[in-house]
């Protein structure tokens, strides 16, 4: 996240900016993060100041425990309290069947469930989920049958690269969990977080619609 | 042969593995000890860094390695140009000196232990600059472009100036005339999947996962960079999380991970950020054309004159497509076309889906469309009224040419005849109904391709290609070629890509995968089944034995006596006999005496309906519908896919997509997911595509043209001549936006 927001003398919009943002503590900074106001919606300014109080806080990245139930698993784990949850899938855990499309909670691709809510993966951090029930796509398929909104994914054609499809499918389990599946209209509206470039949309929208039918 | 699976809707083979998160992309296959780099790119755009203070961050927690051009080991970087670099110009070559050429390049990797920690030292990297004002507006009055010297070569496939008849008179003399200018954004392809690279050595061996849609060249791009034999690199890719063309070239990441890798001596994984994605890995030019059009009252085109040009860097001459289809799309006596390319101080352009073509179709497609309001003569009537009996350009038959029949298809499901001609004349309640049309069209190419197929004991086959498969289905179609060819049920036959490794490919793009690879998997299954006849009639203890290959056929994967009714001897039986598997490569290229002969494209008509709202102006697309003769549709399914994500590739050109600079530095200040616009779910309207019988027996043994760019390409102009049909607006800026609709 932070290495968007470079810090050369020569970039434009970095002259007088101190906001309030200036004067905002790591920890702060941290909760914002994990309310969902996203780092990369920061000034460059507000960024900069951040990077600069990380630096000079020792004890940055030193880890910390956490305890997270992922697929039914419980994993107790040492984390970074600067990682995100997504991150520590990913990179932690290695579970990479969830995306990182954005890391800027733009996208959708790092979708999964967290106590059976859905929520964007790289907008929060693992640190603030201790104890959480996590669900993600490696999680669905039981006894090797695929759930019923994975066969739907296939069968209606939901995906193409298959790049945003663990992020649609852990979103469309959210949104029908949600009773926002009622009609093609409704699911479009509240899908639209999750975006697909390959513009699989007409069979992501059919195959929610079909597996709310089922459920 | 009966035919099985060419033509069948077959559900996509690896589908299953993409719904449960199995698929690996680039960036999945972390490795045992990885460190993580990651790149600083230039905060201005042009100029000299004169500072760079690496030794400042290299103690901070996890920190392993800076390089910056400082450290940084001088690479060979010797001479390598693939068919998809810019044929002049020379590549970025990273980290080896101070001079910076656009906004964003990388200028410095910093590898630490964990991402964050990478992230964070990166992000504390002091850097300073001599920083000029780079000239980054291609409408600009400091832009003076150039003729790209590859454009003047006899044969270049766009020629920098090209004519026949008197255009220039032709249109100037004509009844009925059209003259406008056209300015299409810089788009970026923004596939959901950012660039990444794990590069891993082993001595003097280096493996890399890394996304790309041209394995092979990606082996030898970087082999040439690092100075290595070919055979000591390895590229490893079996899922593409979208590309559209960003992945076709080895963009300098791919070497900075590698060389970050040797100078730490450890694996690293090398992503890029999403505000990256916007520096370094090609965009689709903007381009500024002029279309000229003459005609007769009567509708009969006169005149056609097309100029283009095309952004480009000052290191690299980008070339696309822009002007060529004005040359082959309709009857006209009398056509000049010119390409010219705007060098900036930005990265290189790269080819995006339609490249060239997608652009140059706008302006001619909205210019044929003014025509029609000009002459009082309906659009699809106005290009029936102009249908070329041959490529006259090229004076050459077509190979085949469906595009009225496209028309005739479209118009009758998109319901054409309920359109009232007069602008601003349809509404549904407050709202302006508009409906477009215009052509679309691609050519249909072919590379050299190679395959291989082995048959196992267990009756099964695998065929292996280095090819890639970036969403269109390649695993699943080539598999039904090769099941179709083999005589075997789908599921005993596993098709293999994404190795560099494997049989060369060409590049998965410029919709030639099923033409090139498709073709050499048929050769290789041809080639499998005589050698296993072979074997049979060699073996003894064969019931076959002593037959003659001549003597001997195959039918649904069983080999006997032609005219003989037993049931036949099997893959299985003669493997197992033969006590090794038996093994078979082919290829498959395009016979050049065809080339010569044909005018080889695939054709489509694509009808839009939108409403626009009078009063904010907000543009909704009701519906698109495409009707395409694009040969033999070897998976329908697929195909309505390809097509209908290709009509939403198309609404983000023709409503949504901009890639703004800001003037001063040259920065895409909009580099950010929600801020470069693309279609979301609750933008898709019903979109239908429809595919026109088709036999084409010259463009390759399968028949097919291909589909992936012209899916996209003739869905902007659809779009903007609706907008036209509905406002009585002519827009001919892209993409089109609601303050085009509230000033007059
Ligand atoms: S990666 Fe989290 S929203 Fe894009
Ligand atoms: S399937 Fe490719 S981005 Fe959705």
């Amino acid at each position: 996240m932070t290495n968007q927001h470079q810090r050369s003398p020569g970039e434009a919009g970095t002259n007088g900016h101190s906001g309030p943002a200036s004067t905002l503590s790591r920890r702060t900074v941290l909760q914002m993060a994990g309310s969902a106001a996203s780092l990369a919606a920061m000034s460059h300014a507000e960024a900069q100041s951040i990077s600069e109080t990380q630096s000079t806080v020792a004890d940055a990245g030193a880890a910390r425990p956490l305890q997270l139930t992922v697929n039914g698993v419980s994993r107790e784990l040492e984390v970074d309290p600067r990682q995100s949850l997504l991150d520590v899938l990913r990179e932690t855990l290695d579970l990479t069947g969830t995306k990182k499309g954005c890391n800027q909670g733009a996208c959708g691709a790092c979708t999964i469930l967290v106590n059976g809510r859905r929520i964007v993966s790289c907008l929060t951090l693992a640190s603030m989920h201790d104890g959480a029930e996590i669900e993600t796509i490696e999680g669905l398929e039981k006894n090797g049958e695929l759930h019923p909104l994975q066969q739907a994914f296939v069968e209606h054609e939901g995906l193409q690269c298959g790049f945003c499809t663990p992020g649609q499918i852990m979103s469309g389990l959210g949104c029908i969990a949600e009773g926002h599946a009622g009609s093609p209209e409704e699911i479009r509206f509240w899908m639209s977080g999750n975006i697909c470039r390959c513009g699989a949309y007409p069979g992501i929208v059919a195959a929610v619609a079909d597996a709310a039918g089922r459920s | 042969m009966t035919v099985r699976f060419i033509g069948s809707p077959h559900t996509r083979v690896d589908g299953p593995r993409k719904v449960t998160g199995n698929a690996r992309y680039a960036a999945d296959f972390n490795q045992a000890g990885q460190a993580y780099a990651v790149i600083v790119s230039a905060t201005v755009g042009l100029g000299r860094i004169t500072e760079m203070d690496g030794a400042s961050i290299e103690r901070m927690p996890g920190v392993v390695a800076v390089i910056t051009h400082h450290n940084a080991e001088k690479l060979p970087y010797l001479p390598h140009k693939a068919v998809i670099d810019p044929a002049e110009g020379e590549r970025l070559h990273v980290l080896q000196d101070d001079q910076v050429r656009f906004y964003g390049q990388p200028v410095a990797v910093v590898v630490a232990d964990t991402l964050d920690d990478a992230e964070r030292a990166a992000a504390a990297l002091r850097i300073s600059y001599d920083a000029r004002r780079p000239i980054v507006d291609h409408a600009g009055d400091e832009v003076k472009a150039i003729v790209p010297d590859a454009a003047t070569r006899p044969g270049a496939r766009t020629l920098a100036d090209r004519s026949r008849g008197e255009a220039d008179a032709a249109v100037a003399n004509a009844a009925v005339k059209v003259d406008e200018n056209y300015d299409i954004a810089r788009e970026n392809h923004n596939p959901m999947e950012p660039h990444a690279t794990i590069a891993s050595w082993n001595g003097e061996r280096l493996t890399l996962w890394s996304k790309s849609q041209y394995l092979v060249n990606e082996q030898a791009e970087i082999a040439a960079i690092f100075g290595l034999p070919l055979e000591n690199v390895e590229v490893v890719c079996p899922f593409i999380g979208g590309a559209f063309g960003t992945s076709l070239r080895t963009w300098p990441h791919v070497t900075l991970a590698a060389l970050a890798a040797r100078h730490i001596r450890r694996p690293v994984k090398l992503v890029l950020t999403r505000k990256q994605m916007f520096f370094t890995t090609g965009h689709r030019p903007r381009t500024l054309q002029r279309i000229a059009l003459g005609a007769t009252p009567e509708g009969a085109l006169a005149g056609m004159v097309h100029e283009g040009t095309g952004e480009t860097s000052r290191y690299e001459q980008f070339m696309e497509a822009l002007t060529n289809v004005t040359d082959y799309l309709y009857s006209c006596p009398n056509v000049r076309t010119q390409y010219r390319l705007a060098p900036l101080d930005t990265s290189t352009p790269n080819h995006m889906r339609g490249p060239g073509e997608a652009s140059g179709i706008f302006a001619i497609e909205s210019a044929m469309d003014e025509l029609s309001y000009k002459l009082g003569i309906d659009p699809i009537e106005l290009r029936r009224r102009n249908e070329p009996q041959l490529d006259e350009a090229e004076n050459k038959p077509f190979s085949s040419r469906s595009l009225m029949q496209c028309y005739e298809l479209g118009a009758e499901r998109f319901g054409w005849t309920q359109r009232t001609p007069e602008p601003r004349s349809m509404r549904d309640g407050r709202l302006l109904i508009g409906m477009g049309t215009a052509t679309a069209t691609y050519p249909a190419f072919h590379a050299p391709a190679s395959a291989r197929v082995r048959l196992l004991a267990d009756g099964t086959a695998e065929v292996e290609a280095a090819a890639s498969d970036m969403g269109p289905g390649t695993y699943t179609s080539m598999s039904q070629v090769a099941a179709e060819f083999l005589g075997l049920p789908l599921e005993r036959v596993r098709f293999r890509l994404g190795r560099s490794d494997y049989p060369q490919t060409p590049s998965h793009g410029g919709s030639w995968t099923m033409a090139s690879v498709g073709s050499a998997i048929r050769a290789a299954c041809l080639e499998v089944q005589a050698q296993a006849a072979r074997r049979a009639a060699a073996d003894a203890g064969s019931p076959l034995s002593g037959a003659s290959v001549d003597d001997l056929e195959w039918s649904e994967g069983l080999l006997r006596r032609r005219g003989d009714t037993s049931p036949g001897i099997s893959y299985h039986d003669i493997v197992v006999r033969a006590g090794v598997p038996i093994e078979a490569g082919g290829s498959a290229q395009r016979d050049p005496k065809v080339a010569e002969q044909y005018s080889m494209h695939a054709f489509g008509a694509v009808f839009a309906e939108v409403a626009v709202d009078p009063d904010v102006g907000t543009i909704a697309v009701r519906r698109i519908v495409g009707a395409y003769g694009i040969g033999r549709v070897v998976n329908p399914l697929l195909a309505r896919s390809q097509c209908t994500g290709g009509m939403i590739g198309g609404m983000g050109m023709a409503l949504m997509e901009r890639t703004a600079l800001d003037p001063r530095d040259g920065r895409p200040v909009n580099a950010h997911m929600a801020d470069y616009l693309m279609p979301v779910n609750l933008d898709i309207p019903e979109l239908e595509a429809h595919f026109v019988d088709e036999v084409d027996p010259h463009v390759n043994p399968l028949g097919v043209k291909g589909l992936g760019e012209i899916a996209l390409v003739g869905t902007a102009p659809a779009i903007g001549n609706a907008v036209f049909h509905a406002t009585g607006k002519r827009v001919r800026t892209l993409p089109i936006r609601i303050e085009d609709m509230l000033t007059a």
